[in-house]
């Protein structure tokens, strides 16, 4: 019913979007209008109503597509309303190797997205519960791990010990940060050594792995988790899905570097729906401090 | 040898004046020789003038040494050991224990072969995540019977297959950077040629980290960054230039903590000599690191990690 919705919807807009685009790609066009009304499923094709999608947390209504969320987003969605306060809000990125175009960048996402880097870091509270968190912000340079996120990181691991607190960690990267080279690498080390400080005095981290994560981050804190937790779907790996393609000279499955991949592979211990995340987290919390029920 | 080549033997001779002074002695001289080391890091700086992408060539020389020439320059009675006690055992990645000079290591290496065969029984010397988890179980092995951990970089990277995905390429690497923070004796790690991101930090996280003259090492290779960045992996000589990947741009930004100079021309011009420079530099790392208490290793290695970075607040 929506989809024809859509259709008459489509022909109304049609004279006042470019028309070129139109003729050339109808799945594009498709995607290019409503965008303030409608979204349509990249997964199954259904025509949502952006309301409802974001009601829903952002996951599609007939076949359960797990749409990528910023870090606001996220975090709304997990922790308790008014229990957070945010770590190292002003830490900022700078060009250490000269790397051209990369200062520009930076600038010109922090302005448009409002945030200074890929990573948001905290501490708050899930159903009153306190914890520390990280949650990467997938849209700022692919979620990748530079300087800054390696070190917001790794500083809130600490606090976390400090505090005594668990740590959660949302996992979105496309890995190390090229424009940072060997410092970003080196990021890697620094948040699992801190990962281990951490777990050596007892306390749990539990990481979420989202879409998309791969490269350096899989390869370093994502999977070094007490507790690894996958949304359904995601992008899982360590290569990227075309460099092993081109190595290996054929087409990859589907479910190929999926959660569901992971799970089956041993690598992840569960897949949790969104809208079953912050109770799974809580479960998960309360079992660990011995809080059975309702207390 | 030119002027800068004796006046890096000379300071060679009173570094080592002096720490057999402060072995006698007794007396604390550690910020002569950091100074003195400083200086020689700088000249071995000005020697250099070749540019980035001539480095990558020569890091990537199918003559350079590997690990079968350190391990005949550089150790005593080498004994091989395999397997990851889990899947197999992988050839890109050798180790085994044996001595440098009077101590007793565990050496861990990448193993890029020489010739076709070699190559093809090796993988080229980028590993599956069995040969992380086999470097990881002989570290492992060392931490319980307090032997210095010794290791070489030599990968363009970790595999890129269906096999190591399934078997979990992210996770064995990053099980290994989590263990070598905290591991319980000393481990030092050298790049000998090219160190190709994830798949050569994963033997990288050290007390001292030393790079050859004219190895790599960088997050990713300048081809890839290419063809990423600027849209052609033609481009690489480039990118080579952006990415900061030469032994002195790394010891510049604190990523390494000392260079190991190279016959002139590169490594694979005299392999013997290259291997007799790095296992002194070893020897002396060795003589400092086993004579401290493990925990306060273990403790500055976390800080060492830990400062790594550029970052503005
Ligand atoms: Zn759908």
């Amino acid at each position: 019913m929506w989809k024809d919705l859509f259709v008459q919807r489509k022909y109304a807009t049609l004279k006042v979007t470019k028309k070129n685009d139109f003729i050339k790609d109808e799945n594009v066009s498709t995607d290019n209008i409503d965008v303030d009304m409608f979204t349509k499923c990249p997964s199954c094709g259904e025509i949502l109503i952006n309301m409802d999608l974001d009601k829903n947390l952002k996951v599609c209504l007939k076949c359960n597509h797990h749409f990528r969320i910023g870090s606001k987003e996220r975090i709304d969605i997990t922790f308790d309303k008014d229990s957070i306060e945010y770590f190292d809000t002003n830490m900022k990125s700078l060009n250490p190797l000269g790397f051209p175009g990369y200062s520009e960048k930076l600038k010109s996402l922090s302005k448009s997205l409002g945030i200074n880097e890929a990573v948001v870091t905290g501490r708050g509270k899930i159903e009153g519960i306190d914890v520390c968190f990280g949650v990467m912000e997938p849209n700022f340079i692919m979620g990748s791990m530079g300087s800054v996120v390696g070190e917001k990181l790794s500083r809130m691991f600490e606090r976390a010990i400090e505090m005594k607190l668990p740590v959660i960690v949302f996992c979105a990267s496309g890995g190390a940060r090229m424009q940072e080279g060997m410092l970003s690498l080196s990021q890697m080390a620094k948040v699992s050594a801190a990962v281990k400080k951490h777990s050596n005095k007892g306390l749990l981290y539990i990481s979420v792995i989202t879409d998309p994560t791969t490269g350096g981050v899989t390869a370093s804190f994502a999977s070094l988790g007490d507790i690894i937790i996958a949304e359904p779907k995601a992008t899982i790996g360590f290569a990227g899905r075309r460099v092993i393609e081109q190595t290996i000279k054929q087409k990859l499955p589907l479910e190929f570097q999926t959660s569901e991949f992971m799970l089956e592979h041993g690598f992840i211990d569960m897949i949790a729906d969104r809208n079953k995340m912050k109770e799974t987290l809580h479960n998960i919390l309360k079992i660990h401090m011995g809080v059975k029920g309702n207390e | 040898m030119n002027d800068v080549d004796i006046k890096i033997k000379e300071i060679d001779e009173k570094i080592k004046k002096i720490k057999d002074f402060m072995n006698s002695s007794g007396i604390d001289l550690s910020g002569e020789i950091e100074s003195l080391n400083q200086k020689k890091n700088e000249l071995i700086k000005s020697l250099n003038p070749k540019s980035p992408w001539e480095i990558v060539q020569i890091a990537r020389q199918k003559s350079r040494p590997n690990y079968e020439d350190y391990i005949n320059g550089i150790i005593d009675s080498f004994i091989e050991f395999h397997g990851d006690r889990s899947f197999r055992d992988d050839a890109a990645i050798v180790g085994g224990i044996g001595f440098i000079d009077k101590f007793p290591v565990t050496f861990i290496s990448h193993a890029k072969g020489k010739n076709i065969e070699e190559n093809v029984k090796r993988n080229f010397g980028s590993p599956h995540p069995e040969g992380y988890r086999k470097a990881l179980r002989l570290m492992k092995q060392a931490e319980k019977f307090k032997r210095p951990v010794v290791c070489f970089i030599d990968t363009s990277g970790a595999y890129c297959g269906v096999g190591a995905e399934e078997r979990g390429q992210g996770e064995a690497i990053a099980r290994n950077l989590l263990e070598m923070s905290d591991l319980k004796t000393p481990i030092i790690s050298v790049v000998i040629g090219e160190g190709g991101s994830g798949g050569a930090l994963a033997l990288g996280v050290a007390d001292r980290v030393f790079m050859l003259e004219n190895a790599i090492y960088s997050v990713i290779s300048p081809e890839g960054c290419a063809s990423i960045l600027l849209k052609d992996s033609g481009r690489a000589n480039e990118a080579a230039n952006y990415l900061k990947l030469t032994s002195r741009d790394l010891l510049e930004l604190k990523v390494i903590d000392g260079i190991i100079k190279e016959p002139s021309g590169g490594a694979h011009n005299d392999a013997e000599l290259t291997a007799k420079n790095v296992k002194s530099v070893l020897i002396d790392a060795l003589n400092e690191l086993t004579k401290m208490d493990v925990n306060d290793l273990v403790e500055k290695r976390y800080d060492k990690i830990r400062s790594i970075g550029v970052f503005l607040e």
